[in-house]
């Protein structure tokens, strides 16, 4: 009789969802589904709303990263006023998205992630937490908690709020860079690129105890987006879209960001408030695509920076064509920080950099505009539609965890299979198919624009929907 | 010719009004703090808000300061348990019965009736939320008319009265239905008697009037013309 497996809540990741994985007769793993069961309706409450207010309405839409809605939302209102924006501004916003990433990437692996590195899969569950971590490895949180400030301390200083600043505004920024904040934020790269380079140095030979994991964490082929530079280098705040294969190969490229709907395509199943995209070509689901850290270093031909482009050579010994595992997020997620740090202190080293031409001034003169960024967990789109007085008629928000919904699916079935056996969840077994998600750094409040918090459910149920076992983790 | 004083106390200070002085100009002239939102100095008072309410000996009923002449020895307390619950009850139930949503709204951290609400202890709303579906419009090439964010308090449609002179605003429907409108209840860019003038904008205390083209926070109001320009024409007449 086949029988089914519930994890709920999902622990350690930002949002709430569930887990149900499938038992055949055998009592072998036959599938596994990733249920996000949040709704919010960002898109359809935004109607009616002046163009103008998109930024900072849509950056509501979460906590970690309002910077990325910041960016896409400005974007498609530059487009939709139809300016090309300071070059000052545009910077600006780069330092700013930047330092959003590397605030974001270091909750993602310090305090979410990194108690399954030092304290291990298997080890005690009330304690595997950044509190645990904090009481063994007290160097390595501190360095992560000190991160993750600095990244949020940049926002806070050029934006004047660390959550939810109002400073990226529709035609650039309100307010131009101080010298005095300038020196500030630059000061603290230092300390910052040390920190980040000593836990590659931990990280990169750490992974070796993790081999079964890395095999069945999503290890699997699929396509690869990501936004690129213009000559194919990494991007997170302009640029085009590219898709890569799993061998690397280029299939899609230079493809513009108003013209994603041509190629993207966006499924609903009916056991997630998430929907799932998918690249059109090649149909549901088998357009199936990844995005976020590991995406943006497969499809990137370099990052662009001396330290990173290091790493980034390093990384790409770790597998022919694309790096395939998504336990490997984790570590590109630490080669981005890298990244992050070492371009936003160039971009403030530039000379015009404190310019004071920091926005363009506008009606609207389009109806319609479509902003792409990258946002810390992959590209991430907004598109609106106005009427001729300027009010948003039609909304749609693609977001980067929604991108990753159908490799999240494929990555818990795989782990469930190879870790999950028998009508009982063993608890190392429950935190890897957690993991799986984790990697992700799924940002499910964002993605399904909901609201709530998130936690994790597991359920193991038989063939007629009988749950035999339930995991409950707050 | 000689102008009547009065004689009054307010939170027990002896304090004297000229006639046709409100206790809200009696108390601000002696530095005698009362908060208001619908007053504005330049503009008629109407006593829209209630905010202003204070406590008068004998008189079991509370009365608007902006709205209330003083009367020999009348006694006058502006500040009480009484009038700080009454005033913050009023402040939530202004937000209750529409769409304020400060924190994306482009007056946030500029607007009278967050400020009133942040000097009261406003924490939460007590009572429900009433949600109406309320549209923007955005008709007007310079300004926008956000009714969501609108607590009828009137100015708009004094200075456009009594300063502007073109009364392109006017007050429709009762209770809850009450709404702002320009000239017939039309689209404010169609307005005929409108001059584009921006006054109401200024004048408005919160982000239901404002100008075009600015995003969240970025809408501050300069009051300070009223006065200057109430000043000048008086002393041209």
């Amino acid at each position: 009789m086949a029988k089914h497996i519930i994890i709920d809540p999902v622990t350690r990741i930002e949002g709430h969802s569930k887990i149900t994985i499938f038992l055949n007769d055998q009592g072998k793993v036959e599938n596994a589904q990733f249920h996000v069961t949040q709704f919010r309706g960002f898109e359809k409450f935004v109607e009616g709303r002046p163009f103008q207010e998109m930024p900072s309405l849509t950056a509501r839409t979460c906590g970690i990263c309002p910077v990325s809605h910041l960016m896409a939302a400005s974007k498609a209102c530059d487009d939709i006023m139809a300016v090309r924006i300071p070059a000052t501004a545009a910077k600006l916003r780069r330092v700013l998205n930047l330092a959003q990433m590397v605030q974001s990437h270091a909750l993602s692996f310090f305090h979410l992630s990194s108690p399954d590195f030092l304290l291990g899969m298997d080890s005690d569950p009330v304690a595997r937490n950044i509190l645990g971590v904090a009481a063994k490895f007290p160097e390595l949180a501190q360095d992560g908690i000190w991160l993750r400030k600095f990244g949020q301390q940049v926002i806070e200083r050029m934006t004047g709020k660390r959550v939810h600043p109002a400073w990226v505004v529709p035609g650039g920024v309100s307010k131009p860079l101080s010298a005095e904040v300038r020196d500030q934020i630059l000061a603290d790269v230092p300390k910052a690129l040390t920190i980040a380079r000593r836990t590659l140095e931990w990280f990169k030979p750490a992974i070796k105890k993790f081999e079964e994991e890395i095999s069945t964490f999503a290890n699997f082929p699929s396509l690869f987006l990501g936004l690129v530079t213009p000559d194919g280098s990494l991007e997170h705040y302009d640029g085009f879209m590219r898709i890569v294969d799993s061998n690397r190969k280029i299939i899609a490229d230079k493809l513009e960001s108003s013209a994603y709907a041509h190629h993207i395509g966006e499924a609903v199943e009916p056991f997630s408030y998430l929907k799932s995209p998918f690249f059109k070509p090649l149909g549901y689901p088998g357009g199936m695509y990844r995005v976020g850290p590991l995406a943006r270093l497969n499809v990137c031909d370099r990052c662009g920076t001396p330290l990173a482009d290091r790493e980034l050579a390093e990384f790409r010994k770790l597998q022919e064509g694309a790096v395939l595992s998504s336990f490997h997020y984790h570590y590109a997620r630490l080669i981005e920080i890298v990244y992050g740090i070492e371009r936003l202190s160039e971009l403030l080293g530039s000379s015009d950099i404190l310019s004071t031409q920091v926005r363009a001034v506008a009606n609207p003169n389009k109806s319609e505009g479509v902003g792409v960024s990258e946002a810390p967990r992959g590209t991430l789109i907004h598109h609106y539609r106005i009427d001729p007085d300027g009010l948003v008629t039609w909304a749609n928000l693609i977001i980067a965890t929604g991108h990753n919904n159908l490799a999240m699916n494929r990555g818990i079935t795989q782990a469930a299979k190879h870790f999950v056996t028998g009508k009982k969840i063993a608890e190392g077994a429950l935190n890897r198919v957690e993991a799986v998600i984790r990697c992700y750094d799924p940002c499910l409040s964002c993605s399904t624009h909901a609201l709530g918090q998130m936690p994790l459910q597991v359920q193991l149920r038989d063939v007629e929907g009988t749950v035999l076992d339930e995991q409950l983790r707050e | 010719m000689s102008t009547a004083i009065i004689t009054f106390i307010i939170d027990g200070r002896d304090v004297s009004a000229r006639e046709g002085q409100t206790i809200l100009d009696v108390a601000r002239e002696n530095d005698i703090p009362i908060p208001t939102l619908c007053s504005l100095q330049g503009l008629h008072p109407v006593g829209a808000c209630r905010v202003c309410l204070v406590e008068i000996k004998n008189t079991p009923k509370l009365l608007p300061a902006c709205v209330t002449r003083p009367s020999e020895g009348m006694e006058v307390i502006t500040d009480s348990e009484r009038l700080r619950q009454y005033r913050k009850t009023i402040t939530e139930m202004l937000f209750s019965e529409r769409n304020h949503v400060c924190a994306v709204c482009v007056s946030n951290g500029h607007c009278e009736l967050q400020s009133m609400a942040e000097n009261l202890g406003v924490t939460h709303v007590r009572v429900p939320y009433l949600y109406p579906r309320l549209p923007v419009d955005a008709t007007h090439a310079r300004f926008t008319v956000d009714h969501n964010r609108c607590i009828l308090c009137s100015r708009c449609v004094r200075v456009c009265d009594e300063v502007e002179g073109a009364h392109t605003w006017d007050m429709q429907g009762r209770g809850v239905d009450c709404r702002v409108i320009t000239d017939l209840k039309q689209p404010w860019g169609t307005s005929e008697s409108c001059t584009s003038c921006g006054k109401c904008v200024h004048v408005c205390p919160t982000g239901a009037l404002t100008e075009k083209g600015k995003a969240v926070a970025e809408m501050v109001k300069r009051t300070q013309f009223l006065p200057y320009l109430k000043t000048m024409r008086e002393s041209w007449s």
